[in-house]
């Protein structure tokens, strides 16, 4: 079946929602996606019928939210093709799914004088937890720095990978740039020389099909909200040795398989990572996201997206001052376009276009290192995703050229 | 679209004043709000009884709502006393802009207030 941006569309509520008197433009789904009714529904439903704490009643309610709860970890398992559902643990986010590999892996096997490798285009989330674990233990760390062109020179990989090299990560899509790394054969140097890799997955997993096995990597998260899902539920995909070898990062209740006055034995992957009562409902919500995706799939995904964005670049190269940065090929571009317009500070820009109901972002994205090699200080941003259509593109730049003339620029 | 950046606000942007920094200045304080990343700096030269502002500028890189009520606040407080700038609601300056703000935009106009404030408390516990 053809690609029904019109039919996904309707699927969407708050898309009908009207802003300052205009219909709603909303192209900032690299920072939050929208919801589609089967989300929203599953939840709803969960709340309204079977809804009770996991893992500890043995009623009725408890076992069907359990099974549920069980049955999202299979499906995101699935999504990416994890081996198995143990090798999804549950986090807040993308974020707290970085600090617990930083806390729990890199304080339990970096020393000093170990090197991580990351990028000049990573998101704080991916940034600052390393950044921390450098005071803390002297662990060094080493940026992949970005090309003019806005991809990444992984050229100075060979030069730094080295047996003192522990661990490298980075962010498959940067969400600022764009700019799609290929991980394979980054992931087959560093496993030769012994270092395991993160995929910061939160700009790829909603938008295009991944594969955790193909790629062999060993560790990666993303999270739910960015990819339909609801907020306060993300993922972290570990391979089962690396998890079981990890010590817990929150300790409580439903990680524990013995607590006694002289200790405690830790419950087995995932659960040993889940302190306390877990979300659940999002983890539903989340499972029926992947559903919906699934059922788009993520190949016409893809191909949706890139036609949106060579679009955009297109419609938006043409507006006198814009500055698009990333690459521009849509090819190697996820569905991101940054920029900045001369003379107009983003988020004045961002203001102006909210006035016509379109939604951009601006400022620096929680990329500010990128930011500063990029040499501004913020940019504005338009992202999409399943539901963004041509017209909205249309939109935006008519909207740009309005903001020119109120500002006389 | 015109609204948001009425006449006045543009002028202010357009041409600052009370821009640049003092040589000499009792007080220099700047700081960048997170969020966007806009920033101000703000120079401040105290009367010899440290009571009134003699003379203020402000430096500063951001959107047109951060630089221009920077300016206005500027305008209006050069040569009061220290204690209007301490006492100064922000619905003052909110006012002084005019236009209507969302919460984030209220952040950037309310930037040079919090600079101002801040570098003369900072002062004061010197």
């Amino acid at each position: 079946m053809a690609y029904d941006t019109a039919r996904i569309r309707a699927d969407f509520p708050i898309l009908n929602e009207r802003v300052n008197g205009k219909p709603v433009v909303f192209l900032d789904s690299a920072a939050s996606s929208q919801k589609p009714e089967q989300v929203l529904r599953a939840m709803d439903e969960a709340y309204r019928h079977v809804y009770a704490n996991v893992h500890r009643g043995v009623y009725a309610f408890s076992e069907a939210a359990t099974a549920q709860y069980d049955e999202a970890r299979a499906k995101i398992a699935r999504f990416i093709n994890a081996p198995a559902p143990e090798n999804i643990v549950f986090t807040r986010n993308a974020t707290e799914a970085l600090n617990l590999i930083a806390y729990s892996y890199g304080r339990t096997f970096l020393k000093e004088g170990d090197e991580v490798i990351l990028t000049e285009l990573e998101h704080h989330a991916n940034f600052v937890p390393w950044l921390q674990l450098a005071k803390e233990r002297g662990v060094v760390l080493r940026f992949i720095p970005i090309t003019p062109d806005g991809m990444l020179d992984w050229s100075k990989l060979d030069e730094w990978l080295s047996p003192r090299t522990r661990l490298v990560t980075f962010a498959q899509v940067s969400n600022v740039l764009g700019a799609i790394t290929d991980p394979r054969p980054i992931i087959e140097k560093a496993h030769a020389v012994g270092a395991k890799v993160i995929i910061d997955g939160s700009q790829s997993v909603p938008h295009m099909a991944v594969d955790v096995q193909t790629l062999d990597c060993d560790f990666m998260a993303f999270s739910g909200h960015k990819m339909l899902g609801p907020t306060g539920i993300g993922v972290l995909y570990g391979k089962l040795d690396l998890l079981e070898a990890m010590p817990p990062f929150l300790f409580g209740g439903d990680m524990i398989s013995y607590v006694g006055f002289d200790g405690a034995r830790w419950a087995d992957v995932p659960l040993k990572f889940e302190a306390g009562t877990p979300a659940f409902v999002e983890a539903i919500g989340l499972g029926a996201a992947v559903d919906y995706l699934n059922a788009l799939g993520m190949a016409e995904v893809r191909a949706h997206e890139k036609e949106i964005t060579a679009y955009a670049l297109e419609r938006m190269s043409e507006v006198p001052g814009l500055s698009l940065v990333g690459p521009a090929d849509a090819e190697v571009r996820g569905g991101v376009a940054a920029f900045t317009l001369k003379g107009i500070h983003p988020h004045d820009l961002a203001s102006l276009l909210d006035l016509e109901g379109v939604a951009i972002r601006a400022g620096h994205h929680c990329a500010q290192p990128l930011h500063q090699k990029l040499g501004v200080n913020a940019t504005a941003r338009a992202s999409f995703y399943v539901y963004t259509e041509p017209r909205e593109i249309d939109a935006l730049v008519e909207a740009i050229y309005k903001a020119k003339v109120a500002l006389r620029k | 679209m015109e609204d948001l950046y009425r006449e006045h606000i543009l002028d202010h942007y357009e041409n600052p004043r009370h821009q640049g920094e003092i040589a000499g200045a009792d007080i220099v304080h700047e700081e960048t709000n997170p969020l966007c990343g806009d920033h101000i700096r703000m120079d401040v030269k105290l009367s010899a009884d440290g009571t009134r502002i003699e003379d203020a500028s402000f430096t500063g890189d951001g959107c047109i709502i951060s630089q221009a009520a920077a300016s206005m606040l500027l305008e209006e407080v050069v040569g009061k006393p220290v204690s209007e700038v301490e006492n100064m609601e922000p619905q003052h300056v909110l006012d002084l802009v005019g236009a209507q703000l969302t919460a984030n935009r209220v952040k950037c106009a309310l930037l040079g207030l919090k600079v101002l404030k801040t570098g003369l408390k900072m002062h004061k516990l010197k």
